[in-house]
Formats: structure tokens, sequence, C-alpha cells
């Protein structure tokens, strides 16, 4: 068991709580930027995918884990920070004012969307965001002369400074690093009080509210962060695509980044990680499967949406927490061992709620 | 002088006229409490003041400004601050983080600000930490400062829901049944807390209390309401004698 003395008021603001974080996440960032020296060159390039769901992923967390918003949209965030990324570039602006810009729109946009919905919860709000992406949908369709409609969009190679860095290795390292940028604003968000105050919209709307918390400014606030990273990560996605077309960006993109965070762990970071590898690697996964699989087994079609639901189902019944449930579960046991209670995790029923006011 | 004058309040629900024209003054530096049989308006009225209800007749006057329309997150920054009824604190957070967003109206730092944790950011932190603190020791929640709220028993989160509302610094407060559901002893703490709070912060308070020897001990005037219509505003001994009191609560 690890007991933390605490002596500064600073020792709970620090990202680096104590020296296992130190060493564990040292660790886990020695691994991944010396991924592309022992990595097979076509999984640098998946991994590079991993970080792109993973940013993506930052955003959608934001607002379905932190804020308790739900989106079956953000596909078409996704979609509009790829095109307005690609359209720049074609345009010759620089990667980084593109990618830049593409984030802003995205956010703008995502600002926008945020503030009809402002009165909406739960299925209601899904219905609407699912109806903000099938508009944005069909506008990738039928602006032809922006988007190139169904014949879709070169995207021109990522070059920075002269740089090529459409190899696997460095649009890994550039993944990585915006990735690793968006966390730290991510944590830094969440450290201060306007992450504070999404933790309180999630958990007691009429509670934030009495405490000052403006619920309109953060919820608008919350859907354009998470647009912006989210169109963020479609700016990455549009070089990994390399070309760019309406149907890269459906229902079924919107579900698996939803399926994402929750199957990571709704209201963690570590579950945006997890999450983007099970997403990033499963489909990886699957096709190893098919090969190893009897034939019979293996030319099942639609085996690939089969199994993502059937893994949605079993943690939303087994481990709401997700993942990252449980990996604190495991944690915990190796450090208790041998004196883990099987019941510390145990859900208890509670019957304290207020009567809602909405 | 008047902290807090509602004249002639009324909120109607469709048919259901919850609260009555009912007139109040609280005074600055009272303990002042509203008792009532169920159903009396009790909370209603809380809501009304702490602007959850619109306010369908009447006004809601606060330190000489007129809160009956203003926006309802914006009552905090006034000075009211409220307890819930059956808590309404945010479940799975920490009580550390719970007493901070209470801090949140004090915070004076950008978006962009904490997007980069600016030392400006830093040192707001920590002066909220040590504002925290001073709650956290006044209630006597050293050891439940990182426990998530929903692993808490009722008691502790009832103290919780007040240290928050203290941690706005309120000039108001007010506390919805701030006795139920705790045991005689967690009860007799409590007088003395809410004497230290009113007293010591110097800190008004109103509560909707059942409790009577709770009301006699700790306020100042009580106000009677039955069927959403005031009774009495009186000493708590008066209030406890009158006869139309009486028979509110013990019918005909």
């Amino acid at each position: 068991m690890r007991y933390i003395r605490k002596t500064s008021y600073l020792q709970d603001i620090r990202l680096v709580q104590h020296r296992g974080h130190l060493l564990w996440y040292g660790l886990a960032l020695l691994v991944v930027f010396t991924g592309p020296l022992w990595l097979d060159r076509y999984l640098v390039g998946e991994f590079a995918l991993v970080f792109i769901y993973a940013i993506a992923g930052l955003g959608l967390m934001l607002l379905v884990g932190y804020t308790g918003l739900v989106s079956l949209g953000h596909a078409a965030f996704l979609a509009i920070g790829a095109y307005t990324h690609a359209y720049l570039l074609n345009l010759g602006v620089p990667l980084p004012v593109a990618m830049f810009a593409a984030s802003l729109f995205s956010a703008l946009v995502g600002g926008l969307v945020g503030i009809p919905t402002l009165r909406m919860t739960g299925i209601y709000l899904a219905v609407a965001t699912l109806a903000f992406a099938v508009i944005v949908e069909q506008v990738l369709v039928h602006w032809e002369s922006v988007t190139g409609g169904f014949r879709g969009m070169a995207v021109p190679k990522p070059e920075f400074l002269g740089l090529d860095i459409s190899s696997p290795a460095a649009f890994y390292f550039l993944c990585l690093a915006i990735l690793l940028g968006s966390m730290v604003l991510v944590m830094n968000l969440l450290r201060s009080p306007t992450g504070r105050a999404m933790t309180a919209v999630r958990d007691s709307e009429t509670s934030a509210e009495s405490m000052g918390v403006n619920l309109a400014r953060t919820k608008v606030l919350v859907f354009a962060l998470s647009a912006a990273f989210t169109g963020l990560a479609g700016a990455l996605f549009a070089h990994r695509l390399s070309y760019l077309a309406p149907d890269a960006f459906t229902l079924i993109t919107s579900i698996q980044l939803l399926l994402m965070v929750v199957v990571g762990g709704l209201g963690s970071l570590h579950g945006v990680i997890f999450g983007a590898i099970f997403i990033g690697l499963l489909p990886q996964g699957i096709a190893i499967f098919r090969d190893a699989a009897p034939t019979a087994v293996a030319q099942i079609p639609g085996l690939e949406p089969a199994i993502f639901g059937a893994m949605l189902i079993l943690v939303l019944i087994y481990e709401p927490l997700g993942i990252y449930g449980r990996w604190c579960k495991i944690r915990l046991f190796f450090e208790e061992f041998p004196l883990y209670r099987k019941s510390t995790y145990k859900r208890q029923k509670s019957f304290l709620r207020t009567e809602r006011l909405h | 002088m008047s902290l807090l004058a509602a004249s002639k309040l009324s909120v109607h629900f469709g048919g259901v006229k919850a609260v009555q024209e009912v007139s109040f003054t609280v005074r600055e530096g009272e303990v002042f409490s509203i008792v009532g049989p169920n159903g009396a308006g009790k909370t209603t009225i809380f809501n009304l003041v702490s602007r959850i209800y619109d306010t369908t007749h009447g006004s809601i006057v606060f330190a000489g400004q007129d809160i009956t329309q203003i926006a309802t997150h914006k009552v905090a920054e006034l000075g009211i601050a409220r307890t819930f009824q059956n808590t309404e604190l945010f479940e799975r957070e920490t009580v550390l983080n719970n007493l901070l967003i209470g801090c949140h109206i004090h915070r004076k730092t950008s978006l962009l600000e904490e997007l980069f944790f600016l030392p400006s950011v830093k040192r707001q932190e920590l002066k909220f930490r040590e504002a925290v603190e001073d709650v956290i020791d006044l209630l006597d929640l050293q050891s439940y400062r990182d426990k998530i709220i929903g692993s808490l028993p009722y008691g502790v989160r009832k103290m919780v829901e007040i240290a928050r509302a203290l941690c706005t610094r309120p000039k108001l407060l007010l506390l919805d049944e701030p006795s139920s559901g705790l045991n005689p002893e967690e009860t007799e703490d409590l007088s003395f807390w809410l004497e230290d709070i009113n007293q010591d912060l110097g800190i008004t308070i109103i509560m909707v209390e059942h409790d009577m020897n709770l009301v006699s001990q700790a306020s100042h005037r009580v106000m009677a309401l039955a069927d959403g219509q005031l009774i009495t505003i009186g000493s708590p001994q008066e209030v406890q004698s009158h006869p139309q009191v009486l028979r509110a609560y013990l019918g005909d």
C-alpha cells in the first residue's frame, strides 16, 4: 500500500502526484517514444491511428464523461476538421495554421450546435446531435465546389517547414506530440474551476446552478472544446485517409467514438487511452482472428460490428466504468495483496435523490 | 436592517397555489426559521429565493437589490448560498472537489489561463484551497477530505453540503432541513455549528426545520406556514403556543 504524506497543498495540484506516477508514466512514455524503433512499419501506422482516436476521445470524454452530455454526432466534427484542414492545405496554407484553423472552425460549429441543445439531456440530446451529424454528412455530399461531393477530395502530404512528415514514423510522432499536448491541456482544464464546473453540471445541474455555475455558458463551452479536439483529430485523420470522402464519416464512426469513451471508462483520461487502443486495434485483432479461425467462422459477414456491439453490452452490464474501472480493481488487488476484498467496488443502491426539477 | 425582504410572495403551479402572498423580512445577523406541516410551502419559498422557481406575484429584495428576476446562477454571486432537503452533492467527486466548487464564484481566471494552467491559476487554486481548509476546520471534516461523496454516510453528506455553501462566503445561508437524517448527537453538534456560523462568521441563516428543539435553541425568530399561507412570525415560544399553529399541526 502506498501512503502519501502531504505537506503542501501543491501536492494535490501537481499533475505528477508522487514518484510512482513518475516511474510508471515515464516508462509508458519511453515505450511510446521508442515505438517506431521496434514496431513493425504497419503497426506504427496503426498506432498513429490509435493516437488520433485518443485525441478525438479526449474531446468526447470532456463532453460525455465529465459533463454528462451525450453526443451521437461527433463524426461530424471529425469531418469538419478533416475537410477544413484538407481544403486549407490545398489552398497552400501551412500545416500548423491549417490544423489550428480546422480545430477552431470545428469549435465554432460545436458552440453553435451547443446553443440549441442547452435544454436537452440524455436521449433527446443524442438524437439532436445525431440529426446534426446527418446534416453535415449531406452537406459534405452536396457542397461539391468545396468538398468534392462523392468524388472526394485529395489530401496533400503532410509537410512542415519543408520537411516531409508523411513517413509512418514521422506521422506517428506528429500524432503523438499533438496527443500529449492535448492531454496536458485537458488535464489543466480539469484541475481548474472550469473543469470542476463541468463535473458539477454532470452530477447535479440544480446545485451547480445554485453554486453560481452558469449552465448555459458551461455547456456551450464544453461543446466547443469537445468539437475543437475532435476537429484537431479530424485534421490528422485526413492525412491518415489521404483521400476524403463522405462515407468515412458516418453514423458508425460516431458510434465508434462513443463506444471508445464508454468502453474505456467514462470520467477518466486513462479511459480515453484504453478506449482508443481498443477501438484502434480491435479491427486488427478481428482480422488476425479471421485468419486463424476455421473457415466456417472466419467467413461470417459482419463479424466486426457484432463483436463491437457485444463488447459494449458486456461492458455496460459488468463494468460500467469500462476498462479503466477494471484496471483500478486489478491495481488495488496488487496494492492490497493479499487483503483485497471483492466488495470494495460493489455498487451500492442509494435512495437519496431529490426529486429532479426537469 | 433587513437583509432579505419578501413581499406578497406567491407562486402558482397550474391551479396549485403553493405559496400565497407571504411577506416576511429577515434581519441581518439573525437565525430565522420556517416551520410548518408538510406541503406548507417552506421549501418552495427557498426555491423562490434561490431563483430555482419563478415567482408568480410579489417581489424579493436582497441587500437592497431586487432579485425577483435575476438568473439562477447570479444568486450565489450576490451572497446567497443554500443546501437541499435531500442533499444535492456532486456524488462522483471527492469532498474536497465539492467544496472547491463552492469557490467557483470567486474565480477570476479565464479559460485560456486555465488551459495552460498559468501561475495565476495556480495561485488562485492555492487560495481556494486555503479557504476550503478553513471551512473543513470549522466543521471537522478533515478525515473525509479525499473521500468520494457516494461512499459517505448521510449525516456527513449533510455537513459537506453546509460546508460547500459556506465556501461561497455567503451573506445569507439557506438551510433546508439541516437536521433531517441526523441522529440526536449529530443534531446537537449541528446546533453549536449553527451558532458558530451565525456569530463567528456573521452569516445570516434562514432554515426550514421540523425539529422544534433545534428551532427554539438556534433561532431568533420563527415563521409558521400552513397550506402556503403565513400564520405568524414571532419568537420560538410565541409561535409554538400560537393557537393557529397548533391547529395546523394537530387539526381541529
